[in-house]
């Protein structure tokens, strides 16, 4: 029991790393970004180079997946998105998964349609045992590096300058362009970091749930419901939801695997019903 | 809703003037007949577009005129078809009566299902549609002793009116399948060119606007979306008779997403714009998995991100653009 909540809580936390950073986009700019999972599947792919082609170790690869999914996301925000602020919900929508569409063909082209499977560090494999209960090293590892990148998270947006200037720039974006804020540069570079978030969710998912060209479309669905459920924006919103939603879905597929995923939908609409705004939802 | 249709007035003339039928119009139906003589062998893909058009046409009528954004439409084009299959999977394999029945067990999701759709906007509406779509699927996996599971399942359907056997050509099919997707036209055009498809119109333009005039809103909503979740029922019950079979992807949530593509691509809020991005996407599907049959998803991906930022009305729109532009 323990261990399932446990596997649960830290799938949880790779699903909000993964969608921390659509919460904040989201949020902030109202663009619905169904590709933000396409940015963690590069994250993904580029870890996996990294490791293979280029021999860099599992812990070095990280950064590069955020950094690599953080430069394209900035590239396609000043081509593509900011055209896109203002088209409405439906285009942004559109325009995302047509992204999606031709990032797994791509995907699928130079790869393969396979898993790519990538071998772990020994420091990060086996368990560490309990009181008798064995909990993987990787999922350990897995919730340290969640709760330090949700305190980076809550830190920055609170109490520092920068921090500041998104929050003005979201509560309020022709004033803040009035007090001589560059608004367009801030949301640039919160959109690359919502994006290099989700490359870096990308490169730790294939330790627990692996990587193929259907990461995009497979996880867009946990990555809204969590968005969707903690309310846009909130980071706090995002993490408690993330953590529930694993344990849901980890201890449902354990203890009434017939169901499938058939409780954390009714969870979402029955949630979203009573809240519209989610569980931390301000606007 | 007596109160509210308009009868007179320039309302009531621009309506009357919308609703005739234009040359143009003749043309296409006169050219969806063509495929009997010229392509028979391409039938059965024939049959495939006209069943995926009469899907999107249901979807425009909530996603077009009334501005509910819908992730989950699958839902009522899946109760449909395993509605059909089922019946026919208990000795009932008449087609009309499985249309009948189809239209009427998805109705009756779209009326529950409705409650819940009129109450939430933006995002939480694009999520509760598609929540309600993935819980279908995942219904109809779990309760596989009814449904196949991911078998499916497999069902005689006796000939139409008694007549026209199903051949393998698919002669019965097409036939079939494009005098439904002909009355869900004209019933189409008479809801959308009448005073309740002009509330609609305003409903999605200004939804603060319409219940302040006075105009009940939640209720004219709910029945565009009953009305849309039987048409797409009677689609997915098309899907089961015309291949005898049913499966799991009719309730995906791919299905779902090809929909509201097909949709973008003809121009959405324009009775033949899902039609032409049905004929679009499926032509292109066949053509393109047919040279390459692993990416063909990726052209059409760039398709539709080129619609959205080159031709935001679809390819109706585009050429409607041109149209006026020509005439000036």
């Amino acid at each position: 029991m323990a261990v399932v909540l446990f596997d649960g809580f830290a799938f949880g936390m790779l699903l909000f790393v993964l969608s921390v950073g659509l919460s904040v986009t989201f949020g902030l700019m109202n663009f619905i970004n169904l590709a933000h999972c396409a940015f963690g599947m590069l994250g993904g792919y580029v870890a996996v180079v990294a490791m293979r082609a280029f021999g860099v170790p599992f812990l070095l690869a990280l950064p590069f997946a955020f950094l690599a999914a953080g430069l394209v996301s900035v590239v396609l925000e000043r081509s593509f998105f900011r055209r896109l602020y203002r088209a409405g919900g439906l285009n942004q929508v559109l325009f995302t998964i047509g992204m999606v569409f031709v990032a797994a063909a791509s995907f699928a082209y130079f790869f393969g349609t396979g898993q790519q499977p990538i071998v772990l560090p020994d420091y990060l494999q086996g368990y560490w045992e309990v009181n008798g209960l064995r909990f993987g090293t990787y999922r350990i590892f897995l919730v340290a590096v969640s709760l330090v990148i949700a305190g980076l998270l809550v830190y920055g947006l609170e109490h520092t300058r920068f921090g500041a200037r998104i929050r003005a720039a979201v509560d309020n974006q022709r004033v803040a362009q009035g007090l001589g804020l560059d608004v367009d540069t801030i949301f640039a570079i919160t959109f690359a970091l919502g994006a290099g978030l989700a490359g870096l969710g990308g490169a730790l998912a294939i330790g627990i749930v692996g990587l193929d060209p259907s990461f995009g479309f497979h996880y867009l669905v946990y990555v809204l419901i969590v968005v969707a459920v903690g309310g846009l924006g909130s980071i706090g919103g995002s993490f408690v939801a993330a953590a529930l939603l694993g344990i849901f879905d980890v201890a449902g597929k354990y203890f009434v695997p017939d169901m499938g995923a058939f409780l954390i939908y009714l969870f979402m609409v029955v949630l979203l019903l009573v809240r519209p705004l989610g569980l931390f939802g301000k606007r | 809703m007596a109160a509210e249709t308009i009868t007179s007035g320039p309302a009531a003339t621009w309506l009357r003037k919308r609703s005739r039928i234009s040359a143009i119009e003749i043309v296409f139906w006169l050219a969806a007949l063509l495929p009997f003589v010229l392509l028979p062998s391409y039938l059965s893909l024939a049959s495939q577009i006209a069943i995926a058009a009469l899907f999107a046409l249901s979807v425009d009528l909530v996603l077009g005129y009334a501005g509910i954004i819908t992730l989950g439409h699958a839902m009522f084009f899946g109760l449909g078809a395993y509605a059909a299959a089922i019946l026919a999977k208990h000795g009932w394999g008449e087609p009309l009566t499985g249309l009948l029945v189809a239209a009427l067990v998805a109705g009756a999701a779209g009326f529950v299902t409705s409650f819940v759709i009129v109450r939430v906007q933006h995002l939480a509406l694009i999520m509760i549609t598609l929540g309600l779509g993935l819980l279908t699927y995942e219904l109809a996996n779990s309760f596989s002793s009814i449904t196949g599971g991911t078998d499916g399942l497999g069902v005689e359907i006796w000939p139409v009116l008694g007549i026209f056997d199903f051949d393998l050509w698919g002669y019965t099919a097409y036939g079939y399948a494009l005098a439904m997707l002909f009355i869900g036209v004209l019933i189409a055009r008479r809801i959308v060119n009448s005073s309740f498809g002009l509330a609609l119109t305003g409903i999605r333009e200004n939804n603060a606007r319409m219940p302040a005039i006075g105009s009940a809103y939640r209720v004219h909503l709910q029945k565009i979306y009953i009305i849309s979740a039987a048409m797409a029922g009677v689609a997915g019950a098309l899907l089961t008779e015309t291949t005898g079979t049913v499966s799991l992807d009719t309730l995906s949530f791919q299905r779902s997403a090809d929909v509201v593509v097909m949709l973008i691509l003809g121009g959405t809020g324009r009775l033949y714009g899902g039609i032409i991005g049905a004929v679009i996407f499926l032509i292109a599907r066949d053509r393109l998995s047919d040279m390459n049959p692993q990416y063909w998803y990726f052209w059409i991906g760039l398709l539709l991100m080129a619609v959205v930022l080159v031709m935001p009305g679809g390819i109706l729109g585009g050429l409607s653009r041109v149209f006026r532009w020509g005439a000036k």
